[in-house]
């Protein structure tokens, strides 16, 4: 793969009710940050299973980004509190089976944190750009699609289609 | 022994209690969980270094609950357990899946079990659990039997190992537990086995969506023993149990473990000591660290 041309993949999981309408506020206002995140919107940081996060590694994810409300602000009240001490354990978890630490970060972007939502887009994207491609998650991936064609064959149509209605 | 005997005779023939969770010698060396109900029974429960189960796991089981029930009231349940299976035991009392007025707990004084059946007791066999192990009295207990005796004296190399992996590089250290993980032939024996992993449904049965890939494939093994040691992080009592079941002798209590640790280091807090605190994860506190987040 060019060094020069490859571009990172990161998913960034928000929650609804601050950082995903802080992205809106960071594109109402014309702001401009790398286009390398997909967000996917979800209703609280405290409702994103940790297993949305390794679906994305083994997709092809280079980085992950998890965002959600201030702690205090929650729209829930305490949905950010439980999420920060679970995070915590698996960053930790990550980083001892070999992960590295940046390519999954976190962050509170409230509703009217426009230009921070920028800032981090940015960060993140420098950061995972630094740590290069992660194969590591990607090899493992490419060693089952030798062993079961099949199977893999079907990953991808749904994937294609995914990335088509995108 | 014959204390333990009399003590669980008397019971079950007063109907205080349903049935006994105890362990019955099976050889020499070698010790198997037996669920006794009828007090003629209760000549065969013993307690020994080869009694390496973790009872725990029975209680949540809807069979065992059922064996309480009578028409007019429910009965106790008692059950043999270490000091380290009393952890376990209080850890599901904090998550609410058992209550303590339900179990009488049979404890002993313990001064370490055998790592597998058929050694012989002394510190090379030690399991590394009793290595380290601060509760040679149990925290809770409604009947305590035996003497208290020395733990005979072994180095800690599951400390060493983790020290030594957290030294390496990050790809030195994917690189080491893609092999370990690769011989999981998803068995779940871990799961089986694990007092705590007591959901009704697992996240790894699920199939639509599948999360996690069923077939033992490297990227599936990767994910499943991932979220087996993240759904742990902070519940696990450490027990050991997990490892000693599996058939692939695939390091778990290493995960478990650093989990623990980060659990002590972070919040000051060790999984089922206390029935006053409520769990870990299942809490939150305003003050917690932020330094996570940007």
């Amino acid at each position: 793969m060019d060094k020069q041309k490859w571009e990172p993949k990161i998913v960034a999981f928000v929650c609804n009710w601050c950082t995903y309408t802080g992205a809106d506020l960071a594109g109402t206002s014309r702001m401009k940050y790398p286009a390398n995140t997909k967000m996917i919107r979800v209703m609280c940081s405290g409702s994103i299973d940790p297993v949305f996060i390794l679906k994305a590694f083994e997709r092809g994810a280079d980085g992950v980004l998890i965002s959600g409300c201030h702690p205090n602000d929650c729209h829930y009240n305490a949905g950010n509190f439980h999420a920060r001490r679970r995070w915590d354990f698996f960053h930790e978890l990550l980083d001892f089976i070999g992960i590295e630490k940046g390519r999954l970060q976190f962050s509170w972007i409230s509703a009217s944190e426009g230009k921070k939502f920028a800032d981090v887009i940015s960060k993140v994207t420098k950061d995972i750009k630094a740590l290069g491609p992660f194969t590591d998650y990607q090899k493992m991936n490419s060693e089952f699609t030798a062993f079961f064609p099949e199977e893999t064959a079907e990953d991808h149509e749904v994937l294609n289609k995914v990335e088509e209605i995108v | 022994m014959k204390d333990l005997r009399e003590h669980t005779r008397e019971l079950l023939e007063k109907g205080e209690i349903a049935a006994v969770i105890g362990y019955r010698q099976v050889s020499e060396m070698r010790t198997k969980p037996v669920i006794v109900t009828d007090p003629a029974d209760a000549e065969h429960l013993v307690f020994n270094e080869y009694c390496l189960n973790n009872l725990a796991v029975y209680l949540t089981k809807a069979r065992i609950k059922a064996l309480c029930r009578t028409k007019d009231k429910t009965l106790k349940l008692a059950i043999t357990a270490k000091p380290c299976d009393v952890h376990s035991i209080v850890a599901l009392i904090q998550e609410n899946q058992i209550h303590r007025k339900d179990i009488h707990i049979i404890s002993f004084n313990c001064h370490g079990v055998v790592k597998d059946f058929g050694c012989e007791f002394n510190g090379d066999n030690l399991a590394s659990k009793c290595i380290t192990c601060e509760t040679h009295k149990p925290l809770y207990f409604d009947k305590i039997f035996g003497e208290e005796k020395e733990t005979p004296k072994a180095s800690d190399q599951a400390l060493a190992r983790i020290q030594e992996l957290e030294s390496m590089t990050h790809k030195e250290r994917f690189e080491f537990f893609k092999g370990e993980f690769d011989r999981c032939i998803k068995c779940y024996a871990c799961r089986a086995v694990c007092p705590l992993c007591y959901c009704q449904r697992c996240i790894t049965d699920k199939a639509i969506p599948r999360w996690i890939e069923s077939s033992s494939h490297q990227r599936g093994n990767f994910s499943w023993n991932i979220v087996r040691a993240f759904h742990l992080s902070a519940r696990c009592t450490g027990c050991g149990e997990c490892e000693r079941a599996c058939p692939a002798d695939i390091p778990l209590t290493l995960l478990n473990r650093r989990m623990a640790i980060e659990a002590k280091r972070s919040f000051s807090y060790v999984s089922g000591r206390s029935l006053e605190t409520p769990t870990l994860v299942g809490s939150f506190n305003e003050k917690d660290s932020d330094e996570l987040f940007m």
